[in-house]
């Protein structure tokens, strides 16, 4: 029996007040499993972004509620949301937001540094991650070194650096080739993926359809389909 | 240093461009601001050379006198008077007034006379050629070792010139703790024979130095010269009373003042608008670190520490190079006069802990409002 990571119930997000209002996330609910790598397809403006937001604790829904291993995120308090975020989500964003100055190792460190562990303990860590990742010649380099999918990587390694119980990439593929994309996503799906941790990334690259265990399509808002695998 | 530290550290510094802009900044205008009060000190502490170089505990006067050079000579009753109050242990009389003193090699050089008392000499400099009690001898006249004595074409003991066409000789060379600020050479002599030789008023009493029988005494010893009609100040009053002349009377304070706001102002644009620009470069990723889980009094303190750190390291650099600067001028320009107080330090160090607190302010504002959704957004 699968064991639920994620719950949402009736989501409604809307930005703007009066005739500027504008409907986000209309009645949205679904769940996510450990163990499983879950698409939110769509076409731009579809809400998928809104909805990943709301789901790892970031953006504050309208209406509904997201259970994450049965507690409520949205009653947590501003700080105490920030520490599940810390503790308990992994993201990697679309435009990777690495600090270009600091080496690749620093920059995977960061969330265990925000969690107070010592700098050396936090490098140490980081730099495993980085082996994971394929990058262990890379971690004295500043990201600005790198190709872009190795920059994706380093984003990787510091999304799981922390042992997250859940995982975001917020399209992931968009600023890679396809290639590079498919092996990005190939590698998440091989090495990051365990039975203790849920993936959900968002993406339109109908190319790595072929990695998710679901696929939930939005469009205006709502959950217009949802699908096994790709 | 905490690992959170140790990362705003890393920010700051790996921005070698943005890092060395604000030192430079900084450092010029922490230098600027310590440059103009120290010079300010150091006219200040000149002008008043002559009460330091004293030493008398009360000073009494003209009400009208505002600086120790510009006396306002009172007639003789007076000392009389301040001599015959409860609670005085003695009074002296002090000369203090120009001369025109032609030299051997027949120029004209302006001197301050300052004429001591004939009986107890109070106030004498320490003498570092000649004797003391030469300056009873006929014509005899003690000059002060100080940056303006080359003026004078280096005086030896026993050199000879013209003063108010009387005869003057040199018996004694003495040093001084301070310097006079207008830069002219500094004699003394007897008082008797000071206003002997120097065309005097009417009235030829400078000053009155005033030892009271205890602390006790300075209040009712104020107030019964203030009740013949004149003014008697402390040694630390005289000094504040003549600092007040030039901060309040001359242009001179007001133009030091601006200069050290234009200094702060300085520092303040280059370091606000370089932390500004570093933040803005950065919004980004700090919004990042926001999703990721820093809460945003962490962000806050890492800006803080940034700018404290920029601002504190362009203190250090800044008084040490004016400290340099003035310690070669003083070795090149023995008149240089610029003194580094305390209240220089301190007055210097809380501007650049406003320019800290502006600084970081800009940069927390951005810092605090940047939602994490917008870089999903973004």
């Amino acid at each position: 029996m699968r064991t639920a990571a994620i719950q949402a119930r009736g989501l409604v997000k809307w930005f703007g007040e009066g005739p500027a209002r504008t409907m986000a996330i209309r009645d949205v609910s679904l769940e996510a499993y450990f163990g499983e790598m879950l698409y939110i397809v769509g076409p731009s403006g579809s809400g998928k972004t809104t909805l990943l937001s709301i789901l790892s604790g970031i953006l504050r829904p309208n209406a509904g509620s997201v259970l994450v291993k049965g507690q409520d995120i949205w009653r947590l308090s501003r700080d105490a949301l920030a520490d599940f975020r810390l503790n308990t989500v992994g993201f990697v964003f679309q435009d990777y937001h690495l600090f270009p100055r600091l080496t690749t190792a620093e920059n995977a460190a960061i969330p265990l540094i925000l969690k107070r562990r010592s700098w050396a303990e936090s490098l140490d860590v980081a730099r495993r991650c980085l082996e994971i990742v394929g990058l262990a010649d890379r971690v004295e380099l500043p990201p600005v070194k790198l190709s872009t999918g190795e920059q994706q990587r380093v984003a990787i390694a510091r999304a799981i650096v922390g042992e997250p119980d859940l995982l975001i990439l917020d399209e992931p593929t968009a600023s890679l080739d396809g290639e590079t994309g498919r092996r990005i996503v190939e590698f998440v799906r091989g090495h990051v993926l365990t039975e203790a941790r849920c993936i959900v990334i968002v993406t339109h690259d109908s190319r790595i359809a072929e990695f998710a265990d679901r696929t939930i399509t939005m469009e205006d808002g709502r959950i217009t389909g949802e699908v096994h695998g790709g | 240093m905490s690992p959170f530290l140790t990362l705003a550290y890393k920010l700051l510094v790996t921005d070698r461009a943005k890092f060395a802009a604000l030192i430079v900044g900084l450092t010029f205008s922490v230098f600027l601001m310590v440059q103009m009060t120290s010079m300010f000190a150091g006219i200040l502490q000149r002008a008043s050379a002559t009460v330091f170089n004293t030493g008398a505990t009360l000073w009494v006067m003209d009400p009208a006198v505002t600086t120790v050079a510009n006396s306002i000579p009172m007639p003789d009753y007076v000392l009389d008077a301040v001599r015959s109050m409860n609670g005085v242990r003695w009074a002296v009389p002090l000369f203090s007034g120009a001369a025109l003193v032609k030299l051997q090699s027949g120029v004209y050089q302006p001197v301050t006379v300052i004429g001591l008392d004939d009986t107890t000499l109070f106030g004498r400099p320490r003498l570092i050629a000649g004797q003391i009690e030469d300056i009873f001898a006929d014509d005899a006249f003690i000059v002060v070792r100080d940056p303006e004595y080359a003026k004078l074409d280096s005086p030896a003991l026993g050199t000879t010139f013209e003063i108010n066409d009387h005869r003057g000789v040199i018996v004694g060379i003495a040093k001084v703790p301070i310097s006079g600020l207008f830069g002219i050479p500094t004699l003394y002599t007897t008082y008797r024979r000071a206003i002997e030789d120097i065309p005097r008023p009417r009235y030829t009493l400078s000053y009155i130095l005033v030892e009271p029988k205890s602390a006790a005494d300075v209040p009712a010893i104020v107030a019964g010269v203030e009740a013949l009609g004149y003014r008697a100040l402390t040694a630390k009053g005289f000094v504040d009373h003549i600092t007040a002349f030039y901060i309040y009377q001359t242009s001179l304070g007001t133009n030091i003042l601006m200069m050290t706001v234009i200094s702060f102002l300085v520092g303040l644009s280059i370091s606000g608008q370089t932390f500004y620009t570093f933040i803005i470069e950065n919004l980004e990723r700090f919004g990042a670190l926001k999703a990721i889980g820093a809460k945003s009094r962490e962000l806050v303190s890492i800006i803080l520490f940034q700018s404290l750190l920029t601002s504190l390291t362009g203190y250090g650099l800044g008084v040490g190079l004016c400290a340099l600067l003035v310690a070669v001028a003083k070795l090149r320009l023995p008149d240089y006069s610029s003194t580094i107080t305390y209240l220089n330090l301190v007055i210097a160090l809380v501007m650049v802990l406003v320019i800290a607190a502006v600084s970081g302010y800009v940069g927390v504002r951005k810092v605090i409002r940047v939602e994490p959704f917008d870089i999903f957004r973004a």
